[in-house]
């Protein structure tokens, strides 16, 4: 130390008065204290169900998992053979749809949107049209659903085409709006740079906005696809049902036209029959465990993909 | 048509030289064969907002031209109206004639792609795409459809923007780990991999630091012997230091509606501009009294 030690004449002491602590900043603490309160009640309240769920379940997920994941619907719950296959199949089946019609599609008018639509009335409606539609609830669309393809295509019968489509198009708008705020968020020095070079258009969105934009469009698309696995309400509307399903071994171009069910659905007819027969419940809750394992399991995926993609544009 | 044919077609650059109305300084040593851009009665438009007016100017070969200026003044707006980088823009529009070796940059038969790839350009900010820095040199020929031959692009490329010493041993790395002058020079290396005529250089220094910015003017001065080189910089010792020609432009408010034109003042040799300068303004803003 120099010429001065510590608090050692009047100068030092009327600066120690101005900057030393001088009690504690009570709003902030107040408002951290508060946030901290909204954020517990969340986890709580997610914590309370995930284990009432597990707590439920946990007999028919320890006891007789396999049978319970090969299993059928039946319509009593005492019945060796109750399970889920049917269920996970028309899950597997919808995640299918989503992936195969509404990924190329809404990434590629978002892609349109983005880059070659030129900013005008039109566009902005159609964007602020797409946005509601992101909104709609999802009844609505099992309405469309039941019109569109069960009762003008498919002659009234309910199939599980119907069902795919119709989930579809919901989270259709939700891909579209993803894609679009990744996109945009593509730095336009990259573009000019590429531009500068002699780069057409093409090969920008290529070389450079795909590959940027790519993180947020597969988490936004992985999002939406745990969305459309989860929706119960839409299947509901367009048929999917709880009995009475086809033989389970019909080819895979078959089972699109029969009738179908779905995890969400096996789930509320089980949580509908459990007042009747109590068995049903503990049933109800091993399907919950299990539709949330894999929820859970594609978020994670989409987490990873995107720390890869992330990763890899640097 | 390519640019040996037009350089060879005396009667075309000629007249293009007579037609040009004669501006302060600008018959100062041209040489009527080596005339890369002439610029006649140029403005640009956004929307309804005339934001440069009455450019005339021409570019001599293998010269760096400096465009000088206050904020404002509308030379980077002249600069990317050179290779049609503001297209980009939609409400962007061109008036007035814009020749490159005498064919009109905004005919409607002109692709816009091909301008850039012969007149390239080297942003403000360091933009080196996330990719390698092998990936981000032979990203213009890529581009361009070249597929043998790359690693020679590369080599060579880097080898003449002063960056193969530092960089050789990894160019599988990723740009974006490079210091700011290391990635300046990353931008003007993948700029000559796709063998433009002309490098556009929008304050190319402006965010780097002193050293970096001293060897960038090195590498501008080693260029010349071989491409065409067009600089806007804020900074006139570095326009005073590399270039050839200077372009001072101003800007001139307009009282009733607040809004602000860039006009080209005077274009001479640097030494003239900077010595003894024809202009008040010119005089003015060189001096330090405006701007």
């Amino acid at each position: 130390m120099g010429l001065s030690t510590i608090g050692d004449n009047q100068v030092a002491r009327r600066v120690e008065d101005e900057i030393f602590r001088s009690g504690r900043d009570l709003r902030g603490t107040g408002f951290r204290t508060l946030m901290f309160g909204a954020l517990a009640v969340s986890v709580f309240i997610l914590a309370v169900l995930i284990v009432q769920v597990v707590v439920d379940g946990w007999p028919t997920l320890t006891g007789r998992f396999g049978d319970f994941w090969s299993g059928t619907l039946r319509s009593r719950s005492s019945d060796e053979g109750l399970g889920i296959s049917q269920g996970l199949k028309g899950s597997i089946w919808i995640a299918a749809f989503v992936a195969l019609f509404s990924f190329p599609i809404g990434v590629s008018a978002a892609i349109y949107l983005e880059e070659y639509a030129p900013r005008n009335w039109l566009t902005n409606t159609i964007d602020i049209a797409i946005r509601n539609l992101a909104g709609v609830p999802s009844v609505v669309y099992g309405l469309l659903g039941l019109f569109l393809f069960v009762k003008t295509l498919n002659g009234g019968q309910s199939a599980l085409f119907a069902g795919g489509l119709t989930l579809a198009i919901l989270v259709l708008p939700i891909i579209v709006i993803t894609s679009a705020e990744a996109i945009r968020a593509v730095p336009s020095s990259l573009k000019q740079g590429a531009y500068g070079v002699g780069a057409t258009q093409w090969d920008v969105i290529r070389t450079q906005v795909l590959p940027f934009a790519a993180p947020g469009i597969l988490t936004g698309t992985l999002l939406s696809l745990s969305r459309a696995v989860g929706e119960a309400a839409p299947l509901i509307l367009v048929g999917a049902i709880t009995g009475r399903l086809a033989a389970r071994d019909s080819s895979l171009i078959d089972q699109l036209g029969e009738r179908f069910t779905a995890m969400p659905i096996v789930i509320v007819g089980w949580v509908r029959n459990s007042g009747a027969d109590e068995g049903f419940g503990p049933a109800a809750g091993a399907a919950i465990v299990v539709l949330l394992a894999l929820v859970i399991a594609m978020n994670s995926v989409a987490v990873l993909l995107r720390g890869y993609f992330e990763k890899k544009r640097g | 048509m390519n640019a040996e044919e037009i350089a060879t077609d005396d009667s075309v650059v000629t007249d293009m030289a007579d037609a040009v109305p004669a501006t302060t300084g600008q018959d100062r040593g041209f040489v009527a064969e080596d005339i890369v851009f002439d610029a006649s009665d140029l403005s640009v438009y956004y929307g309804d907002f005339r934001a440069v007016r009455d450019v005339n100017m021409l570019i001599q070969r293998k010269e760096i031209t400096a465009l000088i200026g206050p904020s404002g003044c509308g030379k980077s707006t002249v600069l990317r109206s050179f290779n049609r980088m503001n297209d980009l823009i939609p409400t962007a529009r061109v008036e007035g004639n814009l020749l490159y070796r005498g064919v009109d940059l905004y005919d409607p038969r002109v692709d816009p792609v091909e301008v850039r790839r012969r007149i390239g350009m080297v942003f403000q900010k360091p933009n080196p795409f996330p990719k390698s820095i092998y990936d981000n040199v032979a990203y213009g020929p890529r581009v361009a459809g070249r597929k043998k031959g790359l690693d020679d692009v590369v080599e060579s490329s880097l080898k003449k923007a002063a960056l193969w010493d530092e960089v050789k041993d990894r160019l599988q790395e990723s740009a974006i780990g490079m210091s700011g002058g290391q990635q300046q020079r990353l931008s003007i290396a993948r700029a000559i991999a796709s063998d433009p005529e002309v490098l556009l250089m929008d304050e190319p220094c402006s965010a780097l630091d002193p050293i970096a910015t001293a060897r960038i003017e090195e590498l501008m001065a080693e260029l010349k012997d071989e491409y065409t080189i067009l600089i806007v910089t804020h900074n006139m010792q570095q326009a005073a230091r590399v270039s050839d020609r200077t372009a001072f432009f101003s800007v001139e408010v307009d009282e009733t509606s607040d809004r602000r034109t860039g006009l080209l003042v005077e274009y001479t040799t640097t030494e003239k501009l900077f010595s003894n300068p024809d202009d008040e303004r010119t005089e003015n803003y060189i001096t330090g009294r405006f701007g």
